[in-house]
């Protein structure tokens, strides 16, 4: 049984069918179909698994300079016509929008094949024999570890086109699995995660027999005295902070309005100027073959290639069509997620060191698996809190010398980016995200947490 | 599943009569007045007795209609107004001591029983991965309908009204000298949601929330700051936002954002800290709140959200001291205006009441009727505390938060008495940062704003202030609470938890407390 999205000229007919009910001077429409189908297990067994399908619909109604939307799932012709009815009587509600752009014409995307069948197959049952695989692993049953997981299996075709001629169409599937084993007392836990287009690229076993291990050589932590340490930091670790920063810190507006720690002081931004070490370039590409990511954005504005950092030069700020029409410039679309499908575009490259190399070139230092619960603390300098979770271990003298408490760590990724030591290979973490592992001295720690 | 073809089905024009339950979409609602009349009781059925046959020993079906609509502002400008609708049906089969679970957003008959179908046969597919089968808490069948109390529908309030509402306090706002930017914006939700399971339970019920936010910032050469304010989401009606007065109050929380540019920067170390209900709920949410779901106690949530502090259960309960004598925590389902409020959870349990915390001393956790009997033994309690909730009709029903609330104390004292009391400390208000461990151990909490006292009086502003704190020892420095006139309910309508995610809406009530010698860190650092 495998799911297949509505078809390219289905999805067509069905936008061309709702713009035909639009009376305002301008309408989009965004479709989205999805499946999902996902299975969790904890305390060595499967506790939930479901399956969901959705087909979401957004109008956007333009009046004059008055714009709103609508979204609904109801998809016979009197509700569609109602929700068209609904956005454009919003929009006439609604003040005049200054910054309103009017819909964009049709538009040339690179094609993207990010559809992977082997995800969109992976129903209830093969999803079950992946769990079992992980909680019948020798290395997690023979020490009686406790397996916890979760398999997740996205497809889904988006459609954005307007009433101007615009149509964009793309389909994805996106797979994931995580697990954590714990050992039964309380005292070890370990965490592996894998994330592509192709469920056939994850290897359950893989992850499974890398949380145990995990598990078993983080037990009985001791603390180490907080402070400033020389980190390094596996890919997903390094994910959770980038993918933050840029968020937080890519957006040219953010800059220009002097909200941004890429705003200059005395107006305008940073583009140009040297922000972080020689070694960072941070790009998106839909087109590449690592990233295989959506080519527009909920306007239905082309993805191409943005190199956000080279060689430790700011290149390029997000600009909304507005603010690039406003700053003479080139619109740029930000690096994810966009809208509600949590789709990333973002690669950083790496070096050619395998964990392992960087721990062995390392005297001394903290080797963190990945981080929980970050937050920002200071959007001026991107400065976040956090914590590191399900493997810290200390380095001595080129080798893991021994299991660690977690540690809070208050830090800004842009800091760290100035201070790194080494780059390890790329990988790729999640569907859309390729990063490397990275060693940085001088990662600030300032408490130990209890938690395993 | 072949969704193709229900898509083509649905879409395709010629069969758009036959397609939709008639009176069902376009109806005014789903949960009506009389649960057991109509469509939706037709379809909930259907579901329910396809699951039957396909082998399911329980099922519920849950079909839910959720509207929500946002209008989000800038300075003198709207940046969107949208509404969104949502509506299907999500069924949960036990097959065998094993759970499925499938949502569709087709609602026909053949659809959802297909949907039935599916949730049985993946609850199937993880029999052989079954350590204990789940076995349910008993609990009364139930017919009957709830809504959340309110005066006027905010969804039925015109866009005008809202727009205006927001850009009157946006201009106060900017009258202040110094404030360059502010944002406000409402999202206003509908949920109407309709329970039928194999046990007879048969529940329609309507819920409203809202949640109005106000941010300003203020511009210095090289510097920034902003200040939101901590308005509480809550489970009301249209006048809840009206009564918050935000135009009369804006400029005054606009000139906070400018004070906070001069406040000075704090001194890291130990201090007595006197945390406003505006802040406290928060950090009640996430060291209380989270610690005491004992689905994270018992590992389910170890892969995400994480376990807890508080387990096992049996080392724990009326062993585990939480604070001194003087805290009193209380979970319910039931308060005025609370976010979590219903009459009746997604598996049909009546809202409850009970206590977490009792004096200091940790008393029960949070469970659902799957949960009940794992504790019964230690408790006493053999029935659900009705902590079952799923965020839409797509997901699946688990553990949810209820209301979790720091009961007050009996003197008639507030957060001035509290500041009269104390030698050196710091006032701290509304929720800024938030971080904890994922087993609620270590946290490290801001705010908007924060106040330097000495010797019983507040001295300066401050600014760059967090506090770090181990939950146990925290709680057990609280040595002096506000009474009942100084008890505020915040809540937060977004609180994750769950794979995939879910969000849950939740409100945390509280006095004033003090808490002795905790620690202060500086976030102000520039390299």
């Amino acid at each position: 049984v495998s799911y297949q999205p509505p078809s390219r000229t289905e999805l067509e007919s069905l936008a061309r069918r709702i713009l035909s009910f639009s009376k305002a001077d301008g309408c989009r429409v965004g479709i989205e179909a999805s499946w999902h189908g996902n299975t969790r297990f904890a305390a060595g067994e499967i506790t939930t698994a479901g399956v969901a399908t959705d087909t979401e619909i957004t109008i956007t109604s333009t009046v004059g300079r008055r714009r709103a939307s609508t979204t609904t799932n109801l998809l016979d012709d009197g509700s569609l016509r109602r929700a068209a009815e609904l956005s454009e009587r919003i929009a006439k509600l609604s003040p005049d929008d200054p910054e309103l752009m009017p819909e964009l014409p049709a538009q040339r995307y690179t094609a993207v094949d990010a559809y992977g069948a082997s995800t969109a197959g992976l129903d209830a049952e093969p999803r079950a024999e992946a769990a079992g695989r992980v909680l019948e692993l020798p290395d997690v049953k023979a020490p009686s570890l406790l397996a916890a997981g979760f398999i997740d299996a996205t497809a889904r075709a988006t459609v954005v086109a307007t009433s101007n001629g615009l149509f964009a169409h793309h389909q994805a599937t996106e797979a994931e699995m995580s697990t954590t084993v714990r050992t039964p007392d309380g005292t070890g836990s370990g965490w592996a995660s894998a994330g592509a287009r192709e469920w056939s690229d994850i290897a359950p076993t893989t992850l499974g027999t890398r949380a145990a291990r995990k598990a078993l050589a983080s037990r009985n932590p001791t603390p180490v005295e907080p402070g400033q340490y020389t980190v390094i930091l596996e890919p997903h670790a390094v994910a959770d902070l980038i993918r933050i920063m840029s968020s937080l810190s890519f957006d040219a507006r953010q800059a220009d309005e002097g909200r941004s720690p890429f705003s200059k002081k005395d107006g305008g931004n940073r583009i140009g100027e040297k922000v972080v070490d020689d070694r960072v370039t941070i790009s998106s590409d839909p087109a590449d073959p690592d990233l295989r990511a959506r080519p527009f954005d909920a306007e239905g504005l082309p993805i191409d290639r943005t190199v956000w950092i080279e060689n430790g030069v700011l290149k390029n700020l997000a600009y909304s069509r507005f603010w690039a029409q406003k700053q003479r410039k080139q619109p740029v679309v930000r690096a994810g997620p966009l809208g509600r499908a949590q789709t990333w575009n973002l690669k950083m490259a790496g070096g050619t060191k395998s964990i392992d190399d960087l721990v062995a070139g390392t005297a001394r230092g903290i080797l963190v698996t990945h981080f929980f619960y970050i937050r920002v603390l200071e959007p001026r300098t991107v400065l976040l809190t956090g914590l590191t979770r399900d493997g810290t271990f200390l380095v001595e003298d080129g080798k893991v010398s021994r299991p660690i408490k977690n540690l809070r760590w208050n830090e800004s990724p842009l800091f760290m980016l100035n201070k790194i030591e080494d780059l390890g290979r790329a990988e790729r973490t999640s569907a859309g995200i390729v990063l490397p592992a990275i060693k940085a001295r001088d990662f600030t720690f300032t408490s130990v947490s209890d938690a395993v | 599943m072949d969704n193709r073809r229900e898509f083509l089905k649905k879409a395709g024009a010629a069969a758009i009569g036959t397609a939709v339950v008639p009176g069902l979409v376009h109806g005014q609602t789903c949960a009506g007045a009389t649960p057991g009349d109509g469509p939706g009781r037709d379809l909930l059925m259907g579901a329910l007795q396809a699951a039957r046959d396909a082998g399911a020993s329980y099922a519920d079906a849950r079909l839910g209609r959720y509207r929500s609509q946002s209008v989000t502002t800038r300075e003198r400008q709207v940046i969107g107004v949208s509404e969104a609708e949502s509506f299907g049906i999500g069924i949960r089969a036990l097959v065998n001591g094993s759970w499925g679970f499938a949502a569709t957003r087709d609602l026909t008959q053949a659809s959802v029983q297909a949907a039935a179908r599916d949730a049985a046969r993946t609850a199937r597919a993880a029999v052989p991965f079954q350590k204990r089968p789940v076995v349910l808490a008993p609990v009364a069948p139930v017919v009957g309908t709830w809504q959340t109390p309110v005066e006027r529908d905010p969804l039925d309030v015109p866009v005008e009204e809202k727009v205006a509402l927001l850009l009157e306090a946006n201009e106060a706002a900017l009258t202040v000298k110094g404030v360059r930017f502010v944002n406000s914006s409402l999202s206003l939700l509908r949920e109407e949601k309709t329970l039928a399971t194999t046990d007879g339970t048969l529940t329609a019920q309507t819920f409203y929330r809202v949640s109005p936010e106000f941010t300003a910032t203020a511009i210095a050469t090289g510097d920034f700051q902003s200040y939101t304010h901590e308005i509480a989401p809550r489970g009301a009606g249209w006048e809840y936002v009206t009564g918050l007065e935000m135009a009369a109050h804006a400029a005054e929380w606009a000139s906070l954002a400018v004070e906070k540019l001069s406040a000075r920067s704090v001194e890291p170390g130990r201090y007595d800290l006197i945390i406003d209900p505006t802040n406290l709920w928060l950090t009640i949410h996430e060291s209380i709140g989270h610690p005491t779901e004992l689905d994270r106690a018992m590992g389910y949530e170890a892969n995400y959200a994480g376990t807890s502090f508080i387990a096992p259960p049996d080392r724990h309960i009326g062993r585990l001291r939480y604070g001194r004598d003087l805290m009193n925590v209380r979970a319910d389902r039931t308060q005025p205006g609370s976010l979590a409020r219903c009459a009746w959870d997604d598996e049909g349990v009546p809202a409850d009441e009970w206590l977490l915390v009792e004096k200091g001393l940790f008393k029960d956790y949070q469970t659902t009727r799957e949960q009940a009997a794992w504790i019964a033994q230690l408790t006493g309690v053999t029935r659900s505390h009705g902590c079952a909730f799923a965020d839409s009709w797509s997901s699946v029903t688990f553990q949810r938060m209820p209301n979790v609330s720091l009961l007050p104390g009996e003197e008639a004292i507030g957060l001035d008495e509290i500041v009269g009391a104390t030698e050196r400390g710091i006032v701290i208000k509304n929720r800024g940062s938030w971080s904890i461990d994922h087993q609620r151990y270590n946290f490290q909490f801001s705010g908007q704003t924060f106040y330097e006292v000495r010797n019983g009086k507040i001295t300066a502003m401050l600014r760059d202030v967090a506090y770090q704190a181990r939950t146990p020892d925290f709680w057990n420095s609280m040595d002096l609470i506000g009474g009942p006139a100084s008890y505020w309910m915040g809540g937060s309508s977004n609180d994750g938890k769950g794979e995939p995610p879910q969000s849950n809406a939740v409100s945390h009530g509280c006095p004033p407390a003090r808490f002795r010698g905790v620690t202060v860190v500086n976030t102000g650092r520039q390299s």
